[in-house]
């Protein structure tokens, strides 16, 4: 604002240049002023924008500020508002139409500027959000950096303290060990001097001793001696020999004897040991061979020639081992050959064995998802029916149980169980009148009824008799009439009447016809049946015999089916089942194939059974 | 298990014969032969002072009894009651005295070690062996009576000599390579030697009969070293137990260690049986009051009784806290012993002197732990099974077995203290040793036994 006023106060006054300049700072100024100036000049604010206004442009002054307008909008470009004039002494028009141009494009480019302005604001308030933000981040980081400088800075105090204690440890350390060192090289030094002093003394008591040893033992001390009543023999019973060169070497004999004895027994031993570690080694090779060849032969053919090889090698080792009897070669020429096979065979046992493991994994893994659920389904299942069973049985057991009781009780106690027994049964015998005489009674009734249902018959019967006779009168009349009428008539008449008659005959023969006709379906339909049977069958002379042995049955009796049906074919059963075929047979012909199929079944059942037999 | 009635002793002097027929004990100046079976006395002899030694000879014909103080040794004969011999030292004095093994020489070391004596009972001859080193175990005779070893001094420099027992001729004499011998002794074979260092160092060395070096093993340096040596009596194995509380086992072909066994005070592995005695007064028994037992350390009393727990695992067994600045600290494994079949090796860890640890040798590990309430004084194999007598000073007796373990209370008035004990031959019985009496212990028969084992074994 004071800008602008200091502004305004030259401005009246000033030229052109510096009023563009502080257009120009208008321009530059920020957009708040910029519409601060705006606002002010829609709306009059204060006294001095008020005075300006008034002015800038009075009655006296119009020409002047007219001239001062053009000039502006000269410079910045617009043309001018004055109409051209042709000479110079003639005075300039104002061209109005200039003048609403340049009104005109004064706005446009006010609004233009609004825009700009409020696109400017929106960023300015965005770029300031932006900046609180980063202000915000900024002081936050700050902070972060300063704990962690402050952490740092602890770390490395506490770094230096442990160095520092790491340094005053390691010279506690170095003077320990100095100690330990200075302490080993004092008990040395105390050693050596002990081992110094105790020579000297030892050499002092020596010397002492030697004396001691002298004055005691060359005073030909009367009291050393041995008081003894008589001398007794040898514990061996010989006698003391006489120290020789000979006894001196005699007894070098025996020392050496004893420890040759003693070496040989320690031989013996390590040998004895060592037979058996070769037993335990010849035992595990040949089990390996006999373990590992036969598996490879099969799978491994194609797999790796290697270990074919190394098997065909260590068969010929083992061929040739056999043959040299080695267990009573020396080590040196065995030992290597049978470490080396046992070598071998155990890295491809190893990989044999790692190799059976992963399939074994394998095998795990896959077959846990499909089998393993089957089965514990039908576990399940199977667990349930048993439980279902258990259940069943446990109740069977129980009334069995209350059975049992009850017999034992009234077993048991015999005079009250008769005495009641006898009163429950005098009471049903009176029951027993009770319902027989009702019986009766029903009966009576019912024969009553019977008897004039009978009569009622008797008299349906009359009546028929009667209604015969009439229809015979009325049909004789009825024929005289016609014979009187027409001749044909009456011929057609006893052709139609001929025709009703015979038509149940009719029907009945060729009812007839078709029951003879059964036996022959029936012989008809076995050999597809027997076909299905071969079918279902195939290559078991038995079942082919069965199978004719059904067709003669299809055209036998259902008696000669049971006569003939094998033995291993539970009679019963199958029997049973062939009876009712055959009644379904005789009653539905269109459903025999099916029953023979069903009997096929039973029979594949029971051959199935036979074979499991043997 | 049926017990004698207790006879007098003094100085835990009571040792049967070899044969397994008699029973020899002293009271004071008196020796006391008993027939085992009968427990009759059979011969009664007098001696010229209080007894501090006595010595089977090895055909149970004769017995030795040596008075130190006064530098006698009497001998006296089973067959010939009146038969009589005395060997007087006079003042070259007398510290050990022994039999050779074949009960024909007596040998005698005088004091201050100047000499060994023999004295032959068929000759009049007596020898002298000059420079025998002072130390715990100088002489060692092989298992078949041949060959004696004698660890010797001379010139600041140990040596061994080897002698032939049936002429007492030198066959073979070598210096060690040992600072200061402590102690030799051959294999049940008789074919090697052990030698080993004094406690300041930890070396062993096996030596050949003919005096070859086999080999020689050092576990550690700087730190008190071998306290106790042991070889299974199938000669295959040499158990050496130090003062770090560890037992290491050597093997006879390479000489080199198998295994070695350490006695950590606390048993984690579940499979470890560890028998824990407990102890129960009877009133505690009978009433239902339920306040905890009777530590440990308050002593067995002599109306409670005892039993063995099995306690789960882990457990910690009770330790001593050695004083180092003394000499002989108690730490390190003082006592071993391989059973008769080899198949056990009974330890004691001395800083952890309540317990006995079995291992088996079959598969070099820990079988079980015996922790007892007091501390163990003895323990000694069934020479026929293996079966294991522990005693702790208290008046009962422990029994392991691979079965299970009881404890057994010495019947009698008074409190019997068992101090030592040992087996008869046979293994049915033994003799129970308090500082003044002793007391046969009878066992069942083997079956039975088992038998009850395996009830007792199952009930704890």
């Amino acid at each position: 604002m004071g800008d602008w006023m200091t502004v305004t106060d030259r401005g009246l006054s000033s030229e052109s240049k510096t009023i563009s300049q502080y257009t120009s700072e208008i321009k530059m100024s920020p957009s708040s002023l910029y519409s601060q100036q705006v606002l002010c000049s829609s709306i009059p604010l204060s006294k001095n924008v008020h005075s300006f206004f008034s002015a800038f442009c009075t009655e006296d002054n119009i020409e002047q500020s007219i001239s001062y307008l053009d000039q502006e909008l000269t410079t910045f470009g617009f043309p001018s508002l004055y109409e051209e004039s042709k000479g110079k002494e003639t005075k300039r028009e104002l061209n109005i139409v200039a003048v609403l141009n340049c009104m005109n494009e004064l706005l446009v480019l006010q609004r233009k500027n609004l825009l700009a302005q409020e696109n400017v604001e929106t960023q300015n308030l965005k770029l300031g959000s932006d900046m609180d933000h980063l202000q915000s981040c900024y002081s936050k980081l700050k902070e972060q950096l300063e704990t962690s400088r402050r952490e740092m800075i602890g770390l490395q105090e506490r770094d230096r303290q442990l160095q520092c204690k790491n340094r005053n440890l390691h010279q506690l350390l170095k003077n320990e060990k100095d100690e330990v060192q200075k302490l080993q090289n004092i008990i040395a030094s105390r050693a050596t001097q002990y081992n110094h002093d105790m020579k000297r003394k030892e050499r002092e008591y020596n010397k002492l001793k030697e004396r001691l040893h002298q004055l005691v033992m060359n005073k030909k001390d009367k009291k050393i001696a041995m008081d003894i009543l008589n001398y007794v023999g040898r514990a061996d019973g010989k006698r003391g020999s006489w120290r020789t060169g000979k006894t001196e070497a005699r007894n070098e004999d025996e020392m050496y004897k004893i420890l040759l004895n003693d070496y040989e027994y320690r031989q013996k031993q390590i040998l004895m040991e060592n037979a058996e570690l070769k037993k335990v080694l010849q035992q595990m090779k040949k089990e390996m061979i006999s373990l590992l060849s036969p598996q490879k032969k099969k799978p491994r053919e194609r797999v790796d020639d290697s270990t074919g090889t190394v098997i065909s090698d260590v068969e010929e080792d083992a061929g040739e081992l056999s043959r040299e009897s080695m267990w009573d070669l020396s080590c040196e020429t065995v030992r290597e050959q049978l470490t080396n096979s046992i070598r071998k065979q155990w890295r491809i046992l190893k990989s044999h064995v790692e190799k059976l493991d992963n399939q074994v994994s394998k095998v795990h893994l896959e077959g846990f998802n499909d089998e393993d659920v089957i089965s514990r389904q039908d576990h399940e299942q199977e667990t349930e029916k048993l439980e279902l069973e258990i259940q069943q049985c446990k109740e069977m057991i129980k009334t069995q149980q209350q059975l049992l009781q009850q017999q034992l009780a009234t077993a048991c106690d015999d005079d009250t169980t008769s005495l009641l027994r006898d009163c429950y049964l005098l009471e049903e015998k009176e029951r027993l009148k009770e319902e027989w005489s009702l019986f009766k009674e029903q009966k009576k009734n019912f024969e009553r009824e019977r008897r004039s249902f009978t009569e009622a018959a008797i008299r349906l019967g009359l009546e028929r008799k009667a209604f015969e006779e009439e229809r015979a009168s009325w049909l004789k009349q009825q024929f005289l009439n016609m014979t009187t009428f027409d001749h044909q008539n009456s011929e057609n008449v006893k052709l139609f009447s001929a025709f009703s008659g015979s038509s149940d005959r009719d029907n009945l023969t060729v009812h007839s016809r078709q029951l003879q006709k059964k036996p022959h379906n029936v012989s008809n339909g076995s050999p597809v049946c027997m076909s299905k049977l071969t079918k279902s069958l195939p290559a078991s002379p038995s079942t082919s015999d069965f199978c004719q042995t059904r067709s003669c049955v299809s055209e036998h009796s259902s008696i000669n089916v049971l006569n003939m049906t094998p033995e291993e074919i539970k009679p019963n059963q199958v029997g049973g089942e062939c009876t009712n075929q055959k009644w379904s047979v005789a009653s539905r012909p269109g459903s025999q194939e099916g029953c023979y199929s069903g009997c096929s079944l039973t029979y594949t059942n029971s051959h199935v059974e036979k074979d499991d037999l043997p | 298990m049926n017990f004698s009635e207790v006879f007098k002793l003094s100085s835990l002097l009571c040792k049967f014969s070899p044969d397994g027929k008699y029973l020899a004990s002293c009271v004071q100046y008196r020796l006391v032969v008993r027939d085992v079976n009968t427990l009759q006395i059979l011969q009664l002899y007098t001696c010229l002072d209080q007894i501090q030694h006595i010595e089977w000879s090895a055909d149970s014909l004769f017995i030795l009894c040596a008075m130190y103080k006064r530098g006698l040794v009497q001998v006296w004969s089973l067959e010939q009651p009146e038969w009589h011999c005395k060997i007087d030292e006079g003042s070259a004095g007398l510290v050990a005295s022994c039999w050779s093994p074949d009960g024909r020489h007596i040998l005698n070391t005088t004091e201050f070690h100047l000499r060994i004596t023999v004295w032959s009972l068929c000759t009049k001859s007596v020898s002298y062996i000059k420079y025998p080193k002072a130390c715990l175990q100088g002489i060692t005779f092989t298992r078949d009576g041949r060959y004696m070893a004698l660890a010797e001094r001379r010139d600041c420099k140990d040596y061994v000599s080897i002698f032939v027992c049936s002429d007492w001729q030198l066959l073979r004499h070598f210096d060690t390579d040992t600072q200061d011998l402590t102690g030799i002794e051959w294999a049940p074979n008789g074919c090697v030697l052990a030698v080993w260092d004094s406690c300041l160092e930890y070396k062993i060395l096996l030596y050949s009969l003919d005096g070859r070096l086999l080999s020689a093993y050092s576990a550690y340096e700087w730190s008190l070293g071998i306290k106790s040596v042991a070889w299974s009596p199938s000669s295959q194995f040499l158990a050496v137990g130090s003062y770090d509380g560890k037992v290491r086992i050597l093997n006879h072909v390479t000489w080199k260690m198998i295994t070695e066994f350490g006695h950590p005070a606390t048993i984690n592995n579940p499979k470890i049986v560890v028998y824990k005695e407990a102890e129960k007064s009877p009133q505690l028994g009978l009433g239902c009051l339920s306040f905890p037992p009777p530590g440990a350390g308050a002593g067995p009393l002599p109306s409670s009784e005892s039993k063995y727990e099995i306690a789960s695992v882990p457990v910690s067994l009770q330790t001593l806290k050695p004083v180092t600045d003394r000499a002989n600290p108690k730490i390190g494994i003082g006592m071993l012993a391989f059973s008769p079949d080899s198949y056990f090796l009974a330890t004691r860890n001395d800083n952890i002197p309540n317990a006995v640890w079995v291992w088996d040798i079959q598969k070099l590990r820990l079988f079980a732990v015996l922790e007892q309430l007091s501390p163990v004084r003895t323990f000694q194999w069934d020479p026929q099974q293996p079966r294991l007598a522990i005693c702790t000073g208290g008046s009962r007796l422990y029994l392991w077995s691979p079965a299970g373990c009881m404890s057994v209370q010495v019947p009698g008035e008074g409190d019997f203290a068992v101090l030592s004990l040992c087996w008869h031959l046979s293994g049915d019985s033994m003799a129970l040793l308090s500082k003044d009496h002793v007391c046969l212990c009878f066992l069942e028969t083997e079956a039975s036994v088992s038998t009850a084992c395996r009830q007792l074994g199952g009930h704890t």
